[in-house]
C-alpha cells in the first residue's frame, strides 16, 4: 500500500499539476489581495485561455510560443473585463462582485457550448508522448515543462510585484486606497492591471496545461474550487501560501485518487475546502485576519 | 391586506387560467415557469430575506429529489407521503449546514463557496453510492394516478406547483410581517447591529436556511414527479443553484413577488430564443448569465425593485400636480 515506486510517481505527478494549480491560483490571489473581490469567473477565465491556445495549436503554432500571445491577450481581456464590468457592478456589497464573476461564468461557459459543442478536445504536438524517467517515476515531458514553466512564471510574477514600479504602486493601492489615491496613482488603473495580471496568469497556465490535459466548456468548473481552496489553503491575499496551497492539493488530489479512486479522491478537496473555511478561515500560512 | 389580496387572485387565476388551455406548449410553459417560481421563492426566503447569498441551494433540490425517488422504489411508499419526507430531510440538511457553517461566522461570499462545496461533495457521493443508482441515476417507474402524484396530463402537475407556490407566497407573506422574518431583515442589514438589541444571528439565520431547504427538496420531489428521473449531475450540480439564484435576483430580491415576476421573464425570454435560434445548445444560459450581468450592474433590487422606484416617481409626480 505504502509501496515507493507507487508513491513516488503519485507525489510527483501531484507536484507537476500542484504548480499549474498555483499558478492559476496565484492569479486568483492577486486579484483578491488588491482588489478584496473574489473573482468567480477565473475557471471559466482559464477555460477561456485554454480554447484559445487550442485554436492557435490548430492554426499551427506550439502552445509554447503562444504563451506571449496568450498571456497578452488574457491581459487585455482581464483588464476590460474590470474596468467595463466589474467595477461598475459592486454597490457596496461583496457578494453582488461574485454575481456578477458567476454571470459572467455561465455565460463564457455557454459561449463555448455554443462555439465549441460540448466534445473534449486534446492536441497533438511532437511532444505529447516523450517521457523522461526520474527514479521509479515516468514523467512526461509536458508536464515536466509545466512544472518548471509554473514555477517561473510565479517567480516572475513575484518579481513583479515586490520589486517594480508597477508592482509598488500595486501594493500601495492594495494596503491603503485612499492614500494611493492622494499619491497620484490612478487606482482604477491598478484595478484593472491587477485583474489583467490575474488572468495573464491563468493564460500562462493554460499553455503548460493543455499539451498534457484537454479543454472542454466545463474543464473551468474543475479548477474554480480548487483554486479556491488553494487561496483559502494559503490564507487569503498570500503569496507563498498560494504557491506552498497550490502544490499541496496537487499532492492531495494525486494521492486521493490513488487510494480513494478518482471520483472519490476528489472529495478530499472540497473537505479541506469546507474545514479551512470552518475551522481556520486565515488559512495555513495566512496571519489572523 | 393587499399582498394577501393579490395571493387569492393569483391562486384562482391560477386554478382557473389552464383550463382554458389545451396547447401543450402553453401548459409546459406555465408548469416550468411555477417550477422556476418555487426554485426563486426558496432562494428568496435565505437570499432574499436574510442576506446570505447560496451557490450551492442545488444541495437541499438533491436531497429532497433522491429521498422521493428512494422512499418510493426502495420503501415502496406512497409518492405524497415521500413529498413529506423529502420536504423534511431537506430542511433537516438545511439546519445542519446552517448550524455547522454560521456558527463559525462563515458569511458573504465564503458562505457562498462552502455551500457550492457541500454540493459538490454530494454529487460525488451520489456518484459513488449504490443506493442512489450511481452516475446512471434512478428512473421511476411509470404509474399515472393522483394517488401516484403522477399525472397523465401537465394540468395535475400545474395544480401540485400551484399549491406550493402559493405556500411560499405566504409564507413570504407571512415572513415580512411577523417577528421572525423582522429579525431576518435585521441580520440582513447589520448583523451587529440586530445582535446588540437582542437578535440571536445564528438561530434566527438557521431558521431560515431550513425553510429555505424545505421549499427546495419539495421541488425537487416534484421534479422527480414529473421527469421520473433523476442522477448527480441533476440534483446536486450547478444548474439548479444557478436557476434558483437568478430567478429571485433577477426578479428582486426580498421582495414577495419577485421570484414569480423573475421566472416568467426568464422563461418568456428563453422561449422567444427557442423560437429565434431553436434548440442550440447553451444559448438558454447564455441568457441567464448576461441577465443576471446587467441586473446586478444596473437593477441590484431586480425588476420588481425598478417598478418600486417608478410607482415611487409616479406617486411624487402626482402629489406635485
Amino acid at each position: 500500500m505504502f509501496d515507493f515506486n507507487i508513491l513516488f510517481p503519485s507525489v510527483l505527478n501531484g507536484l507537476t499539476t500542484g504548480a499549474i494549480y498555483a499558478l492559476v491560483a496565484l492569479g486568483l490571489t492577486l486579484i483578491y489581495g488588491v482588489l478584496h473581490i473574489i473573482n468567480f469567473a477565473h475557471g471559466a477565465s482559464l477555460m477561456v485561455a485554454l480554447y484559445a491556445v487550442y485554436m492557435l495549436a490548430r492554426a499551427g503554432i506550439d502552445p509554447y510560443l503562444a504563451l506571449p500571445l496568450v498571456v497578452t491577450g488574457m491581459f487585455v481581456f482581464g483588464y476590460l473585463l474590470q474596468r467595463l464590468i466589474i467595477n461598475k457592478s459592486s454597490h457596496g456589497r461583496d457578494e453582488n462582485i461574485l454575481l456578477v464573476t458567476l454571470g459572467l461564468s455561465i455565460v463564457l461557459e455557454n459561449l463555448a457550448l455554443l462555439f465549441f459543442t460540448s466534445d473534449t478536445r486534446t492536441i497533438d504536438t511532437p511532444y505529447t508522448l516523450a517521457t523522461v524517467a526520474i527514479g521509479p517515476a515516468l514523467i512526461s515531458h509536458p508536464k515536466l515543462v509545466a512544472f518548471a514553466g509554473s514555477l517561473l512564471s510565479c517567480a516572475l510574477l513575484y518579481l513583479v510585484v515586490a520589486r517594480s514600479r508597477l508592482g509598488r504602486a500595486i501594493r500601495a493601492v492594495s494596503k491603503e486606497k485612499q492614500g494611493a489615491r492622494l499619491m497620484g496613482i490612478d487606482v482604477d488603473h491598478i484595478y484593472a492591471v491587477s485583474f489583467g495580471i490575474g488572468l495573464a496568469a491563468v493564460g500562462a497556465a493554460a499553455c503548460f496545461l493543455l499539451p498534457a490535459y484537454y479543454v472542454n466548456p466545463q474543464v473551468g468548473t474543475g479548477f474554480v474550487l480548487v483554486a479556491f481552496t488553494i487561496v483559502v489553503l494559503g490564507g487569503m491575499g498570500s503569496f507563498v501560501g498560494a504557491l506552498l496551497g497550490g502544490l499541496l492539493i496537487g499532492v492531495v488530489e494525486s494521492l486521493g485518487g490513488l487510494y480513494l479512486g478518482e471520483s472519490l479522491g476528489q472529495i478530499g478537496i472540497f473537505v479541506i475546502f469546507i474545514g479551512v473555511l470552518l475551522f481556520r478561515p486565515q488559512g495555513l500560512f495566512g496571519a489572523k485576519a | 391586506m393587499n399582498d394577501l389580496r393579490g395571493i387569492a387572485l393569483f391562486a384562482l387565476a391560477g386554478l382557473a387560467l389552464p383550463i382554458f388551455i389545451d396547447s401543450g406548449v402553453w401548459l409546459n410553459f406555465i408548469m416550468m415557469t411555477l417550477y422556476a417560481a418555487l426554485l426563486g421563492q426558496a432562494w428568496n426566503i435565505l437570499g432574499g430575506l436574510a442576506g446570505q447569498f447560496s451557490f450551492g441551494h442545488a444541495l437541499f433540490f438533491g436531497f429532497g429529489a433522491y429521498a422521493q425517488a428512494i422512499c418510493q422504489m426502495q420503501a415502496g411508499w406512497n409518492p405524497w407521503a415521500a413529498l413529506l419526507v423529502s420536504i423534511g430531510l431537506a430542511a433537516a440538511v438545511g439546519a445542519a449546514v446552517g448550524a455547522m457553517t454560521f456558527r463559525y461566522g462563515l458569511k458573504g461570499s465564503y458562505f457562498a463557496l462552502v455551500t457550492l462545496a457541500f454540493a459538490e461533495v454530494c454529487r460525488i457521493l451520489a456518484v459513488s453510492f449504490k443506493f442512489t443508482g450511481g452516475g446512471v441515476g434512478l428512473m421511476l417507474p411509470l404509474k399515472q394516478s393522483v394517488a401516484n402524484l403522477q399525472f397523465p396530463s401537465k394540468l395535475g402537475f400545474i395544480y401540485v406547483l400551484l399549491a406550493l407556490v402559493v405556500i411560499a407566497l405566504l409564507t413570504t407573506w407571512w415572513l415580512k410581517r411577523s417577528r421572525l422574518g423582522a429579525y431576518m431583515q435585521a441580520v440582513r442589514d447589520n448583523e451587529e447591529a440586530a445582535r446588540a438589541v437582542g437578535v440571536r444571528p445564528t438561530q434566527v439565520k438557521v431558521w431560515a436556511i431550513a425553510l429555505s431547504g424545505a421549499f427546495m427538496g419539495a421541488a425537487g420531489a416534484i421534479y422527480v414527479q414529473i421527469f421520473q428521473y433523476i442522477d448527480p449531475g441533476i440534483a446536486f450540480g450547478p444548474h439548479v443553484s444557478v436557476e434558483a439564484l437568478v430567478t429571485a435576483i433577477v426578479g428582486g430580491m426580498g421582495s414577495l413577488w419577485g421570484p414569480l415576476l423573475g421566472a416568467l421573464i426568464l422563461h418568456t425570454l428563453s422561449d422567444l430564443t427557442r423560437n429565434l435560434f431553436g434548440a442550440l445548445p447553451g444559448v438558454n444560459l447564455v441568457i441567464y448569465g448576461a441577465v443576471l450581468v446587467l441586473i446586478v450592474m444596473f437593477a441590484p433590487r431586480g425588476i420588481a425593485g425598478i417598478g418600486a422606484s417608478v410607482r415611487k416617481v409616479w406617486r411624487q409626480g402626482a402629489k406635485h400636480d
